[in-house]
């Protein structure tokens, strides 16, 4: 299991790297899809089934494509060879390394003083397997209801609908061509 | 070891617990079994293409008044497919100059192993299915959707404009066909309560086919045209434009997206079969005879039998239906599927919620009529909305407005100025 | 299904999440092209589900918490995608660049 987990996560991380260093930018959306897939295999390690496949949906088959179209549509200036960063990636790179550090030191320095049980951070009724199993394979349902039920997450979830609905709208207007225009 | 016992596992599918029982579930044979199962599906799968093509060549054929292929392998041509397989494999590979190497190359594979990986949840008999995973559904629509990356991939990778146009117009109709597949699916999981495919095929004391006819109508209209067939082969109508996004390709390259695009019509005939038809379910059969439970042998010969008869359904319709064209493609997907099947899905989710507990036949009844409602009230949209189509360019042949005239010429002039 | 969970710790995820998000980072500070940004941008975002579902198995799971935040997360993700690369094809039509450097009309 071990073994799965350091693969897929290097997986991920390589990947990610590609994303942020490679120079055709085509070939950096391929990786970012390459490190989602990664991530969706860390959720399924979490057995978070639903949440994976959400993942494989949303992301490789909809936002990637939709940055893979993006950079299409705005290819002209991939072919250039000059430098894709900008002035400022040495620093960007010293606060990127140093952010890492920090969150590293604060996960190690908190997990040293935590006891080292797999179950010490559980919610005590969680700890029986039986339990477990059956509220891990429950919970889409569990988790359709509390979309849906007042005292959950009703408003957060027609809030997003309402933004989505928002979003769309307002992707269409600002991205197609302007008609008066052309037309006058 | 004992024969006899080997052959009752056998004759109730139960092959891997038998193999279970005798070496123990350590961890190895686990994994072994686990290694066998994906190679016996995946070369199912594959394998079985063969017998796709050859029957489709046939059956079309016939439809045209033809023979069809009737030289190699006997008076029925049934090596046919062997020799074409073999003649692509003998082709040499190529990687066209200026293509993206690694985007070229990756689709092919890509395509094939997204066709295989939906074949990983379809439960082709009590109890002999891959994974019962609880998101099913929810799983094959994800993997479906990942094919259409590779559609890109071909289309960029191949350097050449008319095989990305192709891949963008691949991808608009794909990912368009998406949406009313999405939501007509939705209507058996309400119905079924659940998402995995052991719980739908469970839940069909009546196949859901006489449920919700309209639902079945609108997947089965969105599945031929997600796995590009005709009538929706528009992208790559070879007898109009060549190919679409696998201009470029030659050889057994190519032969992957044709073998990628045999798997997946046969999976999405599986998929209909199992989740409006009942699976590998004896429905009426156990209906008259209360307390009959399909056994499994006789289960895999039912799921055979409804999934080529599906297949069936989807090479008649290509052998009769004219191509469509892109814009009418669209307009049935926006203007007729997308609406109808959310209305659907408002009236079943309400519906349900009064008759689940009803009887079957009053459930099914209810959800009947209020399918026939929803399909006729739809029809008569359309046809006032083709009346008042119809009457607008009637009164402007008639009697034509003062002022510059805006034909097709004119304006595709201005798109094409932008 | 409960293996894994037990033989990896939790910090383990945390230190994968991390390390995503400071590539993200360094993406978004140091790329030029805006299409690049926003492929960081999402990468970031990624980072941060993993941490929700993290906590959310090691935590609490059986309460869909950590999941339903996730899918939120999920949406906004998406709108945020939809709308920036609407703004990002609308600027290469007026100015014809995608480096956001170049676009710095509000400086002068």
């Amino acid at each position: 299991m071990q073994i799965i987990f350091i693969i897929v996560s290097a997986v991920t991380l390589l990947s990610g790297i590609m994303v942020v260093t490679n120079r055709n930018l085509f070939h950096a959306a391929l990786y970012m899809m390459l490190s989602f897939l990664g991530v969706a295999g860390l959720y399924v390690l979490l057995d978070a089934g639903f949440m994976a496949a959400a993942q494989l949906l949303v992301y490789i088959g909809a936002i990637s494509i939709l940055v893979i179209f993006a950079i299409m549509m705005t290819r002209r200036l991939m072919q250039t060879t000059e430098t894709p960063y900008n002035s400022q990636w040495v620093w960007s790179g010293i606060a990127s390394v140093s952010v890492f550090a920090l969150i590293v030191l604060v996960i190690t320095q908190v997990t040293a003083v935590l006891p080292t049980d797999p179950n010490a951070f559980m919610a005590p009724s969680a700890i029986n397997d039986a339990v477990l199993y059956d509220a891990l394979s429950n919970m889409v349902i569990s988790l359709g209801e509390s979309f849906v039920s007042a005292e959950q997450y009703v408003l957060p979830f027609i809030l997003s609908s309402v933004l989505l609905l928002v979003a769309l709208v307002g992707a269409i207007i600002v991205a197609r061509p302007d008609v008066e225009e052309n037309e006058s | 070891m004992n024969l006899g016992e080997l052959l009752n596992s056998l004759l109730n599918l139960q092959l891997f617990e038998y193999i279970r029982s005798v070496y123990g579930s350590t961890p190895t044979v686990e994994l072994l079994l686990d290694v066998a199962g994906v190679v016996v599906v995946s070369t199912f799968a594959l394998l079985i293409v063969i017998l796709l093509i050859w029957l489709e060549r046939k059956i079309i054929a016939r439809m045209q008044d033809r023979i069809g292929p009737n030289r190699v392998g006997g008076r029925y041509g049934l090596l046919q497919t062997v020799a074409d397989v073999l003649k692509l494999l003998t082709k040499e590979m190529i990687t066209p100059s200026g293509a993206d190497w690694l985007a070229y190359n990756l689709a092919p594979f890509l395509i094939v192993m997204t066709a295989l990986m939906m074949w990983a949840v379809m439960p082709f008999a009590p109890g002999l299915i891959g994974v019962d995973l609880n998101v099913a559904v929810f799983y094959v629509l994800s993997i479906s959707s990942v094919s259409v990356v590779s559609l890109l991939l071909a289309g960029w990778g191949s350097n050449n404009k008319y095989a990305l146009l192709g891949a963008f117009r691949s991808v608009a109709q794909l990912v368009s066909y998406e949406v009313p597949m999405v939501i007509s699916l939705i209507v058996p999981i309400i119905l079924a309560r659940t998402m995995s495919m052991e719980g739908i095929v469970q839940a069909q004391t009546l196949p859901f086919v006489l449920m919700v006819p309209l639902a079945a109508f609108v997947f089965f209209v969105s599945a031929v045209a997600e796995t590009g067939r005709t009538p929706f082969d528009l992208l790559e109508a070879e007898s109009e434009i060549v190919a679409g996004f696998h201009v470029e390709y030659g050889g057994m390259k190519f032969g992957m997206f044709f073998l990628a695009e045999f798997v997946s019509t046969l999976f999405m005939a599986g998929f209909f079969s199992t989740v409006f038809l009942g699976g590998y379910r004896l429905v009426f059969f156990e209906l008259i005879f209360t307390g009959f439970v399909t056994p499994p042998l006789i289960g895999l010969v039912v799921f055979f039998i409804k999934m080529f008869l599906m297949y069936f359904v989807f090479v008649w319709l290509r052998a009769t239906l004219p191509r469509v064209r892109i814009d009418q493609m669209l307009d049935l997907n926006w203007k007729f599927f997308v609406p109808v099947s959310l209305a659907l899905v408002l009236a079943v989710a309400v519906l349900d919620q009064f008759v689940a507990d009803a009887g079957l036949l009053v459930r099914t009844g209810v959800h009947l009529v209020s399918n026939v409602v929803i399909f006729f009230l739809s029809l008569e949209v359309l046809r006032r909305f083709a009346q008042r189509q119809r009457y607008i360019t009637e009164e402007i042949a008639i009697a034509p407005k003062p002022g510059p005239v805006f034909d097709g010429t004119a304006g595709a002039s201005a798109t094409a100025h932008d | 299904m409960i293996e894994a969970v037990s033989q990896i710790p939790l910090s383990w995820f945390l230190i994968v999440a991390a390390a995503l998000f400071s590539i993200g980072l360094y993406g978004v500070l140091a790329r030029r092209n805006a299409v690049a940004m926003l492929m960081s941008v999402e990468l970031m975002l990624n980072a941060v589900n993993i941490n929700l579902i993290a906590f959310w198995r090691y935590i609490d799971p059986l309460q869909p918490t950590g999941v339903a935040w996730a899918i939120f997360v999920l949406t906004v993700a998406a709108a945020e995608a939809a709308v920036g690369l609407a703004l990002i094809i609308s600027i290469y039509r007026q100015r014809d660049s995608v480096i956001a450097e170049e676009l710095d009309v509000l400086k002068y």
